[in-house]
């Protein structure tokens, strides 16, 4: 079992779902939201490709989908970081903005 | 690394007038109980082996197995995206409006 592919999709299906169930954000039905992912995305790729591609951060090729080896493009990586990353940027940042828009919704302080 | 995203991120609180560090309290909200989880899961997975950071490349202070930088991108990744977020919010009503 790859652990990291297991808990990243996981934290993805957790995120989506606070978002649309529990706090009843539904930044992913918004357009907003995706434009600021795709923002968040494209920076994401640079810095986790700094971390990745120096190996500042390396992985065990059991965890992941793809091998130890960090290329720039295949074997389960994109931009030198496992395809993980990016799920596990994508949970931890909607997660975080959910809250953040749920938080402004409760006490009317939202713009 | 982590500097430079705050050096991209925080001129936009200014140029669209946003109030993301007038809400601290809010703020905290959104990113500590969060961060939280995520580094519970970072520490599990690093303890495990699944991955390991370059102690040439890392500041040598260690919790808990990750190098401190580590906790401070679970406090700067959230905040860059919650500003991101907002700023993209404030870009589209400035649109509307005009």
């Amino acid at each position: 079992m790859n652990a990291y592919t297991v808990a990243a999709a996981l934290a993805v299906l957790v995120a989506i779902s606070a978002d649309l169930f529990v706090l009843h954000t539904a930044l992913v039905r918004s357009l907003t939201w995706w434009m600021a992912y795709g923002i968040i995305l494209f920076f994401q790729l640079l810095t986790n490709g700094w971390l990745t591609g120096r190996g500042i951060v390396r992985y065990n090729d059991a965890a992941i989908v793809g091998s130890e080896r960090a290329v720039l493009f295949g074997d389960g990586r994109i931009a030198y970081a496992p395809v993980e990353d990016l799920a596990f940027g994508f949970a931890l940042v909607l997660i975080s903005c959910a809250v953040w828009v749920w938080t402004g919704t409760r006490t009317g302080s939202s713009q | 690394m982590l500097v430079l995203v705050l050096i991209a991120v925080l001129p936009l609180h200014n140029y669209y007038r946003l109030d993301v560090m007038g809400q601290p309290a809010r703020l905290l909200k959104a990113v500590l109980p969060v961060a939280g989880v995520f580094v519970t899961w970072d520490i599990a997975a690093t303890a495990a082996g699944q991955w390991q950071f370059d102690p040439a490349q890392t500041f040598a202070g260690r919790l808990w197995g990750l190098p401190l930088e580590e906790y401070a991108f679970f406090v700067v990744i959230p905040f860059a995206g919650i500003l991101t977020l907002e700023a993209v919010t404030a870009a589209r009503a400035r649109r509307n409006k005009s």
